[in-house]
């Protein structure tokens, strides 16, 4: 990693009053992200990873929202920032992919005008300029005859079509942060091998930073280089990815890694899941916020562990569990393989 | 586009067929209808009305009457069967009266409502909000008949700022033609203006939760635009439709209160006339008139609808 980060995300939280109560959906979330980098956020839904990436992008902003902790964009700090420093810095800086691409784009108005929007949202640039350069983005994202389906509407194009022309109008004015949510997650599987080839390309080729926001573990596997798991607000667990699959010391990890359906192994009559519920975000649990559903637990998960680097291997993987580096290898074995054992069946 | 108009006119003209059956036979069964023993004078005897029945064909068949009625509309040679005026002339004279009237208050009621639902859903749940909730209850809640008679006593008649009602040509008076509208406007406006602009302010409350204008915000637009170009110009749709149906009743003369109030002498008001003394001819030609409108603005509703959405097609 280079010295000084891209983004560098301090203790960010965020609570929303409900009526039910305040809910603190992201819980003191820190994160670095260098050029060329992609960092991915996994977790189960609920686990605050929208939150916490739309945060950074000044999203969650309303009267019922409170923000607290920092970002900062190399100089720039988001999360203090007023509407309009914001303003100028996302779509400019920081761009954004949503998860829904059926639903992201504005229907009324034709794909590229809504791309040439954001162009002169930002540059000073003629509109016929600003046309052409939206097209060469089309082009560039693979969309076939560019020119002529400049003018198409959102409607007359597929699920796949309209999250290239959301990347095309993310890259729109060269960001270096991309956010992607769940980008691929309304597709099928060969688009979404084409959606996350854009993506590596673009990190490639413009040497941006990509945080990338999922619960596909076989997503993070292609393309992330480092990976934090969120939990209940909380990030649980972080490292580069090759630490997180061959070496995960939280055993939320084990969970996640252990209900993933392989091919090269023979299939279980029935996947493993985790036992029980994410927590209720009015009243997660003290101590650590996986304890309910762990069976490793013991007498000190009462106690919230601090994300750090546990003595276990490299200084930059870091996690919040209480058991020792010998005891997390040893019991995250279940069958051969990495995974949790039932609770109250561990020993 | 040519399937569409011919679609709408076949439909039209079903509709104003329908509507013309509907209300010939009504007013063949409602009791003291029968006009012969109406026109025949205060103290009638049996040969006189007979005379009448004769001479104006009542004693033929209904569906001959029927025929004769609808002929005489579209020849233009139907008479009132009270004042023996030409109903096809009547509604010619009174038709622009009715035209100021309802495109005048159709734009006011459409450009306020619009303002303050937008307005109302910025600042949702806040002081200016609620304000405008109650003063929109309000507009709702009053009669055209009672507030218009209120402008009329206090602005006009003890007041003196604006004319105790009527109607100036505008080729007569331009100014004159809009001082006499101001207050029927106003008074027809109201109850619009209250309507429209609850409907657009829910319509804007939910247009704001869509993903597309989030993404509209991450593009990095000004919170302006975002709410100008995306959420408005979504939220405009549902409106429309309603504008037109509205529009639509009241070009037909369906603002019978607001025209009388002011004595406007529209076409509203002459169907008014013409239902207090049950006069046949002129309520036929009146909801042919109406039938008429309703149905062509809404068909210009409906291009006008393709043109904000383009997921709609003419068919």
């Amino acid at each position: 990693m280079s010295a000084a980060p891209l983004l560098r995300v301090e203790d960010l939280a965020v609570s929303f009053r409900t009526e039910e109560g305040v809910v603190r959906a992201v819980d003191g979330v820190s994160l670095e992200l260098s050029r060329g980098e992609v960092l991915a956020i996994v977790g189960e839904s609920g686990s605050g990873k929208s939150v916490t990436a739309m945060s950074l992008m000044g999203l969650t902003r309303s009267a019922n929202t409170q923000l607290s902790g920092r970002a900062f964009l190399e100089e720039t700090e988001l999360i203090g920032a007023s509407d309009d420093e914001l303003r100028r810095v996302r779509g400019a800086e920081i761009a954004m992919i949503f998860q829904d691409p059926m639903t992201s784009l504005d229907p009324v108005y034709r794909v590229g005008a809504q791309i040439v929007e954001q162009i002169q949202a930002h540059l000073p640039v003629p509109d016929r300029e600003a046309r052409e350069r939206a097209t060469r983005l089309l082009e560039r994202v693979g969309i076939p005859r560019a020119g002529e389906r400049f003018d198409s509407y959102p409607h007359e194009f597929s699920g796949g079509m309209r999250q290239r022309v959301m990347i095309a109008m993310a890259l729109s004015c060269g960001p270096s942060v991309l956010i992607a949510d769940e980008p691929t997650t309304a597709l099928d599987v060969t688009i979404e091998a084409q959606i996350l080839d854009r993506i590596k390309q673009l990190r490639d080729e413009a040497g941006a930073g990509v945080i990338l926001v999922t619960h596909d573990l076989g997503v993070v596997a292609d393309i992330a280089d480092r990976v934090a798991v969120m939990y209940a607000g909380r990030i649980v667990e972080q490292g580069t990815v090759e630490e997180l699959f061959y070496d995960p010391l939280h055993p939320y990890t084990w969970g996640l890694l252990g209900s993933i359906a392989r091919v090269d192994r023979d299939r279980p009559a029935r996947l493993p899941s985790i036992a029980g519920m994410p927590p209720s975000m009015h009243d997660k649990p003290a101590g650590c916020h996986f304890r309910p559903r762990c069976p490793h637990e013991f007498a000190r998960c009462g106690e919230a562990p601090a994300l750090e680097a546990r003595g276990s291997g490299e200084a930059h993987h870091l996690d919040r569990c209480w058991l020792t580096a010998d005891e997390k290898r040893r019991r995250r074995e279940v069958g051969g393989q990495i995974g949790l054992a039932a609770k109250g069946a561990a020993s | 586009m040519a399937r569409f108009a011919l679609r709408r006119l076949l439909s039209m003209v079903f509709v104003m067929f329908a509507c013309s059956v509907l209300v010939f036979l009504i007013f063949n069964v409602i009791p003291n209808g029968d006009p012969a023993v109406r026109m025949a004078g205060k103290v009638p005897t049996e040969t006189q009305i007979e005379a009448i029945r004769a001479e104006w064909g009542f004693d033929d068949p209904i569906w001959v009457q029927y025929w004769t009625t609808m002929e005489k509309v579209f020849t233009g040679d139907l008479v009132s069967y009270f004042t023996q005026s030409n109903v096809v002339e009547e509604i010619a004279n009174r038709a622009p009266r009715t035209f100021a009237l309802a495109i005048g208050a159709a734009v006011i009621w459409m450009l306020f409502g619009v303002a303050f639902g937008l307005f109302s859903a910025v600042k949702a749940g806040k002081f200016a909000d609620r304000g405008l909730t109650v003063l929109a209850l309000i507009g709702i809640s009053m009669p055209v008949f009672w507030i218009g008679a209120l402008m009329n006593y206090y602005l006009g008649f003890k007041a003196g700022l604006f004319p105790n009602g009527g109607y100036v040509p505008f080729t007569e008076s331009p100014i004159q033609w809009l001082w006499h509208l101001i207050l029927p406007w106003t008074a027809l406006s109201i109850l619009f203006i209250g309507f429209y602009s609850r409907v657009l302010r829910s319509d804007v409350l939910d247009t704001m939760n869509e993903d597309f204008v989030r993404t509209a915000r991450a593009k990095g637009l000004s919170e302006r635009q975002v709410l100008v170009r995306h959420v408005l110009r979504n939220s405009l749709i549902p409106i429309t439709t309603l504008w037109g149906l509205d529009f639509g009743f009241v070009l037909g003369g369906g603002a019978i209160l607001t025209e009388s109030v002011f004595n406007l002498q529209g076409v509203g008001q002459y169907a008014a006339d013409a239902i207090g003394q049950l006069d046949q001819p002129p309520i036929m030609a009146v909801t042919l008139f109406a039938a008429f409108f309703i149905v062509f603005v809404n068909a210009i509703v409906d291009v006008v609808y393709a043109g904000l959405d383009p997921r709609i097609r003419l068919q």
